[in-house]
């Protein structure tokens, strides 16, 4: 379970987002999730964390986690919450098959955004160079998972609001910060060295198609600040439902 | 095998996979140490040495000296002829980290660490355009060394806290190419840069 996020109205992403508004409810929910989870969650947490002896550690019984006057809206306060190691409760290998999904979801996108003859000249090329990045992810990501002795998770079927090229490229913007949120998430979760240098890899690129799409919406590439905000594998999924076709 | 490459702030991608932290960091040092002036390597093989196990407090010293490097920089920039969108890029990102650097700081406190002074900088910085692609050099780099880094980091705290200024790092960078009419994100993975490269790539900018 996570915390609610009370803090998140205050900080949404107004503006360029609003032409969106066909589904409300979900949709408005990332957003808010991606501009508003607390910008310096983790370092609070963090200092929070170093300045009571008692540490996460092997201190005496119960109550040693989070101090209540840190309670924090950010993904790694969330994960710390569900009992103190980030790592407890998910393999490398369910964290590599869920971005493995992102990216079959992305590329999907992506795929359809081309196809729908919206955009052309130096968008479309920029689009196509996501693409790309894109499913280089997904076949490193699935590669990976083979290696790991697992089976990928298979592309699904999906479906996206594609009537506008202004429309499609916020949604764009939305979908990639909310992958590079995903990929923050995640990071602290990883215990192979390596998965954790691809995820990485990943991560800063997602950033850099978030950062663009947004400029092309008019929201600054840094909507968040100095701090990026996590999200955690349960908000992603629900937020991703929507596009998936059941 | 890492490599030393030439002083220049190019990016070479660098494999840091199995080497131990303190040979890693030894190795680094050294290497850093036939180009650099022993004054501007003693801190570093200090820190290396009389911290032991204490990684994390190295990792957060070494991005602590990227994040000073960054913020005189863009103080520095914003000196120039800076054309409307290019100063508000300057001070927004100047912003961030400075932000950084305050958050890396307060962190190594409280790990019981001691903070790195900020070394004296300097850069060829003379007009809007030598701005763009400096900054660009600059924030590639930050992207490059904060990847590379963060395997090495142990604390979960800490490995998330690099990861939320990575992903600004990394915005900046597309947003500077973007300004060069530049490719974004010209790779489909970023590269990882070793620590010793990246103190060379900023070698140019220490004032001896």
């Amino acid at each position: 379970m996570h915390e609610s996020r009370t803090n998140a109205t205050d900080r949404e992403p107004a503006g360029a987002m609003e032409d969106l508004a066909r589904d409300p409810g979900s949709r408005k929910r990332f957003l808010k999730m991606v501009g508003g989870a607390g910008a310096a969650s983790a370092f609070a947490v963090f200092l929070a964390a170093c300045n009571s002896d008692d540490g996460g550690g092997g201190g005496g019984g119960g109550g040693s986690a989070a101090k209540p006057d840190v309670a924090s809206p950010g993904g790694v306060a969330s994960n710390r919450d569900r009992g103190g190691d980030p790592k407890e409760g998910t393999s490398d290998l369910d964290i590599l098959n869920y971005a493995l999904s992102l990216e079959n979801l992305e590329t999907s996108f992506y795929g359809k955004v081309i196809e729908s003859g919206l955009f052309r000249g130096s968008q479309l090329e920029l689009i196509k160079k996501f693409a790309d990045n894109e499913r280089q992810h997904r076949e490193l990501l699935e590669a990976t998972v083979e290696k790991l002795g697992g089976k990928p998770a298979a592309p699904k079927k999906t479906t996206f609001p594609l009537s506008s090229a202004r429309g499609v490229l916020a949604l764009a913007a939305e979908i990639e910060n909310g992958g590079a949120a995903a990929y923050l998430g995640q990071a602290n979760r990883i215990r192979d060295k390596e998965v954790l240098a691809a995820a990485l890899s990943i991560h800063s690129v997602e950033a850099r198609h978030a950062a663009t799409l947004n400029g092309l919406v008019g929201l600054p590439p840094t909507p968040q600040g100095s701090f990026a905000a996590p999200l955690s594998m349960e908000e992603v999924l629900t937020t991703v439902q929507q596009f998936i076709v059941s | 095998m890492t490599r030393v490459t030439p002083a220049v702030p190019t990016l070479n991608a660098v494999e840091v996979h199995g080497l131990t932290r303190a040979s890693f960091i030894l190795r680094g040092a050294f290497a850093v140490g036939t180009v650099y002036s022993a004054g501007a390597i003693g801190p570093y093989v200090k820190n290396a040495l009389a911290q032991g196990s204490a990684g994390d407090i190295d990792v957060l010293n070494f991005a602590l000296t990227l994040e000073l490097l960054e913020t005189a920089f863009y103080e520095r920039a914003l000196r120039l002829q800076l054309s409307g969108d290019v100063r508000e890029m300057a001070q927004t990102f100047g912003t961030h980290e400075r932000e950084h650097v305050a958050a890396i700081k307060e962190t190594i406190d409280g790990l019981g660490g001691k903070p790195d002074r900020a070394p004296k900088f300097s850069f060829p910085l003379s007009d809007e355009r030598s701005f763009l692609a400096l900054a660009q050099t600059l924030e590639e780099t930050g992207v490059s060394a904060y990847n590379g880094a963060a395997t090495q980091i142990e604390a979960p705290e800490v490995l998330a806290a690099a990861g939320q200024i990575v992903q600004i790092e990394a915005r900046h960078a597309a947003a500077i190419r973007s300004a060069r009419s530049q490719a974004p994100a010209p790779l489909a993975f970023d590269k990882s840069l070793g620590m010793e490269q990246v103190l060379q790539a900023a070698k140019p900018f220490l004032k001896t």
